[in-house]
């Protein structure tokens, strides 16, 4: 490395962050975290109602995914197509989003309009219509959509590895459904999920762009006027039982995709922070990582590689993906075994911690470009638990972490020996 | 500036709408040629940095495909005075992120940054402007990288592959029929040697366009780039490549594609289509109008409301216009018919909609709607830097300029609903498209 002491004195000085953030507390008691914007006249607003998928049954299992898709086919006295003509003559977008966790509203929104966007986005949050003919609609779609899905070897790969980390929890279930309980779903099960899913007292609430905090607090009690106080009881906790080994699921095409982990870290563990920026070293979803170094740039065996900390609310586990050739799967087994060891015991060098510090503190600012980026963040941050000032304290912890620290997380959190792989394709040479 | 954008803001207010980027956008050129614009956005302290040349896939020799796309990754492979992979490690270590892209008509390569690192970023694009270096031991792997990428993107994607074929299909002789990664037994002859020599035919000041987005003085970026690029001569090997032209197409072009991995069967149109022009781009923006209305909304567009909600006959159907190219555009329709209704019928359901709407007219209340939500996307727009200065690097590679871009919206409100049918009837016309069925295996040969 020809200038790499260059390198470090150009990185010297960090950016903070200095994001503003408002706690907003409404007259009727909603809370919300506000970035105030006011040099372009419109509002990204964002909720997050926890619960998602892990809230519904097994014989119900989608069900909230179908109803969330439905919230925008007609409410009060609009259909589909009046609620969606209604939508473009505000210049608003509003998109419902449902996940294993959460279902989520982002909505955006010209400052001249907020009053009619927020009566027209109160309008889905409680008086949603579920229509037979949207019910149908709707459901075909996500019938073909779960069609395609077990013909995609991503998602054949994610949920095979699901379901052997938390087997029968709704973890290990997949949150859209299956064709069988998706097709079974009716009316009474769809407002039995709205009811349930779709609850005032554990949302999240951000907000970004040109408001103020008290026209915002008056703007979220119109929102929630009608929003049914408690929901449905949140499940248990999820535990990793994947037993160390290899599944291999049989599908042509000319790669494998593998899935491959163990169990993870949970998101309020003290390390949790520690964890991120030893992931961020290995596997962190860049160039650079160790594993894009061995397996890409190196050896030319993949397009990309990444490990993530998948630290969901209810249970967590540490996994990767990648594609390569058929050829190739063994070769990339036994190179992910090999990195896997050498982490574990010998942990990351004092240069490769100096460098992640320098660029996660240096990349932070990055993330809080644009009002809904903003928003989003906002609500977020609420949910996975975090203070209104780790904002502007997050960057001092991660430069404050030591060498020793670091190293004694990556012992704890990475186990060669528990590694789980899912290889969906036609492995060459695999026993 | 801050003023600025609050007496902006007022203005938009009051409805007396301006060009949105007027205010904040610069353009200027270096004496080597060097196009430089400068968009102001001074909220975050957060910069985009972006070399664009107006070389991609398009340009290739015979034979050479991919060799455009493997270039751009081996421009990470170092230079003469720097390392394989530490541009990337200097941009990192910076806390920025970088990366690239290439299409037919251009190769890109961006970073984003906090502004006050503009300056090294500029250093180092610079170098890699004149200066690139690598050996064997980087292109070999690297080219085991592009054809992993090739299996995951495209391989392993039925959809990816059946698009592939269609525009193989649709460009008789123009290289726009040719992906953008290579053809696979090309990419894997490609060598070193290979992309050095496109490099050294395309790659130079004279060929590219340099955008700076974000918090930035206007003044001061145009003399850091003075600074930085100002000295690296015009590259004299730049001459614009010779592109095939497509002759007449005077016959209607059908294709099946056969796949066990399709989970919805569709059909899939695309007719070649007029791109934007410089100066006069109300021909695109009538196309541009008329997918919005056909396609533009996934429950009000005509298709939707018709063949989905209306008919019941499709899961969804879709349309969509591409101008934004050098030479030429595509229209593309498409319908995902519903079980029990077959490939057959639901082409003649999407035709028989089309050739109805084209008959009765725009909707006025649809069209109004659509105008509306334009004028949003004006201020909506203003707040992703990022999108802006893609926007131009794009326009200015294809031969369009910073009025063209600055005017487009002003071009879409232009249209009106007459000119919209008047486009429109470029539909009726299936001799210059392709018409693709993605299917099962066992779905019956297409007979017409």
């Amino acid at each position: 490395m020809k200038r790499l002491i260059a390198l470090f004195i150009l990185a010297a000085f960090p950016l903070r962050a200095e994001v503003d953030i408002t706690h907003v507390t409404s007259p009727s008691g909603l809370e919300a975290w506000l970035v105030e914007e006011r040099s372009i006249p419109f509002v990204s607003l964002e909720l997050i109602f926890p619960g998602g998928a892990a809230l519904e049954s097994d014989a119900q299992a989608g069900v909230v995914n179908l109803m969330t898709s439905l919230l925008s086919e007609g409410a009060g006295d609009m259909d589909a197509q009046a609620f969606a003509a209604r939508s473009e003559e505000l210049a608003t977008r509003i998109r419902f989003d449902s996940g294993r966790d959460s279902v989520s509203v982002s909505v955006r929104f010209l400052t001249e309009d907020a009053d009619e966007v927020i009566d027209h986005l109160r309008l889905a949050l409680t008086e949603p219509r579920f229509d037979e003919d949207a019910i149908a609609r709707t459901r075909g779609q996500l019938l073909a959509q779960l069609r395609r899905d077990v013909l995609d070897p991503n998602t054949i790969a994610s949920r095979a590895f699901a379901r052997a980390a938390f087997q029968d929890h709704p973890y290990g279930r997949e949150s859209n459904g299956t064709p069988e309980t998706v097709g079974a779903l009716d009316r009474d099960a769809l407002v039995a999920a709205h009811q349930g899913a779709i609850t005032r007292d554990r949302v999240y609430i951000g907000a970004a762009g040109d408001i103020s905090a008290d026209a915002l607090g008056e703007l979220l009690d119109r929102l929630f006027e009608g929003v049914p106080e408690t929901g449905w009881d949140m499940p248990d906790r999820a535990e990793f039982l994947a037993e160390p080994g290899m599944e291999v699921i049989d599908f042509n095409g000319p790669q494998s995709v593998i899935a491959f982990g163990h169990a993870g870290i949970a998101r309020d563990d003290p390390e949790f922070l520690t964890a991120f920026v030893v992931n961020e070293v290995f596997g962190g979803g860049r160039f650079g990582t160790r594993l894009m170094r061995s397996l890409r740039e190196e050896r030319g065996l993949t397009y990309g590689i990444g490990a993530f900390l998948s630290s969901g609310a209810l249970g967590e586990s540490y996994q990767g993906r990648l594609s390569t050739d058929n050829a190739n799967v063994e070769i990339v087994i036994d190179l992910l075994r090999e990195e896997w060891a050498q982490i574990a015991s010998e942990g990351v060098t004092e240069e490769e911690l100096a460098r992640i510090q320098t660029y996660l503190t240096g990349a932070y600012p990055l993330r809080f470009d644009g009002n809904s980026s903003i928003a989003s963040i906002m609500a977020s941050m609420q949910y996975q638990g975090f203070d209104i000032d780790y904002v502007n304290r997050r960057n001092d912890m991660i430069s404050a972490l030591t060498l020793d620290e670091v190293n004694d997380l990556a012992s704890r959190l990475y186990n060669p020996e528990a590694l789980f792989f899912v290889v969906v394709g036609q492995p060459v040479g695999l026993n | 500036m801050f003023a600025r954008q609050l007496a902006f803001a007022a203005l938009l207010a009051l409805g007396l709408l301006q060009p949105a980027y007027a205010d904040s956008v610069t353009h200027a050129q270096l004496d080597n040629g060097l196009e430089i614009v400068v968009i102001e956005d001074r909220r975050a302290p957060v910069v985009v940095h972006m070399v664009w040349y107006r070389a991609g896939a398009a340009d290739e020799p015979p034979g050479k495909s991919g060799i455009a796309h493997f270039l751009e990754h081996l421009m990470f492979k170092g230079t003469e005075t720097r390392d394989p992979g530490e541009f990337s490690a200097i941009v990192e270590a910076n806390g920025g992120r970088d990366n690239a892209f290439v299409s037919w008509d251009y190769t890109g390569f961006f970073q984003r940054v906090a502004s006050d690192r503009l300056d090294l970023m500029m250093e180092m694009e610079a170098d890699r402007m004149q200066n690139l270096s690598f050996t064997e031991a980087e292109w070999l792997p690297e080219r085991g990288v592009i054809l992993e990428e090739r299996g995951q993107v495209l391989e392993s994607r039925v959809g990816a592959q059946f698009n592939e074929a269609m525009l193989a299909t649709l460009y008789k002789a123009h290289p726009y029929g040719t992906p953008i990664l290579g053809w696979r037994h090309e990419m894997e002859g490609l060598t070193g040697e290979d992309a050095m020599e496109f490099y050294n035919l395309h790659y130079g000041p004279n060929n590219a366009v340099l955008v700076i987005a974000g918090d930035v003085d206007t003044a001061e970026a145009l003399d850091l780039a003075e600074q930085h690029y100002g000295s690296i001569p015009a590259n004299p090997n730049v001459a614009a490549t010779t592109r095939l032209s497509e002759p007449p197409h005077l016959a209607e072009r059908r294709i099946v594609f056969e796949d066990s991995r399709v989970g919805t069967p569709y059909v899939s149109r695309m007719y070649l289509a007029p791109v934007r022009r410089s100066g006069d781009q109300s021909e695109a923006a009538a196309l541009q109008m008329l997918a919005a209305l056909l396609g533009g909304s996934s429950t009000t567009s005509v298709l939707e409301r018709r063949l989905n909600f209306e008919e019941g006959v499709a899961l969804s159907a879709w349309a969509s216009y591409n101008g934004m190219a050098r030479d030429y555009g595509v229209f593309s329709l498409g319908i995902a018919p519903v079980d029990g209704v077959s490939l057959e019928e639901a082409e003649a359901a999407l035709d028989r909609v089309v050739a109805e709407f084209l008959e009765e007219g725009v909707d006025t209340a649809q069209f109004e709607r659509v105008r509306r939500q334009l004028r949003a996307s004006e201020i909506y727009g203003l707040d992703d830097a990022q999108s802006r200065a893609r926007q131009f690097g794009v326009g200015l590679s294809i031969g369009l300029n910073v009025d063209d871009i600055e005017g487009w919206i002003d071009a879409l409100e232009a249209v009106t609903p007459e000119d919209v049918i008047d486009a429109g009837q470029m539909l009726l016309d299936r001799r210059a498209a392709v018409t693709g069925y993605l299917t099962l295996p066992q779905e019956p040969e297409l007979s017409q």
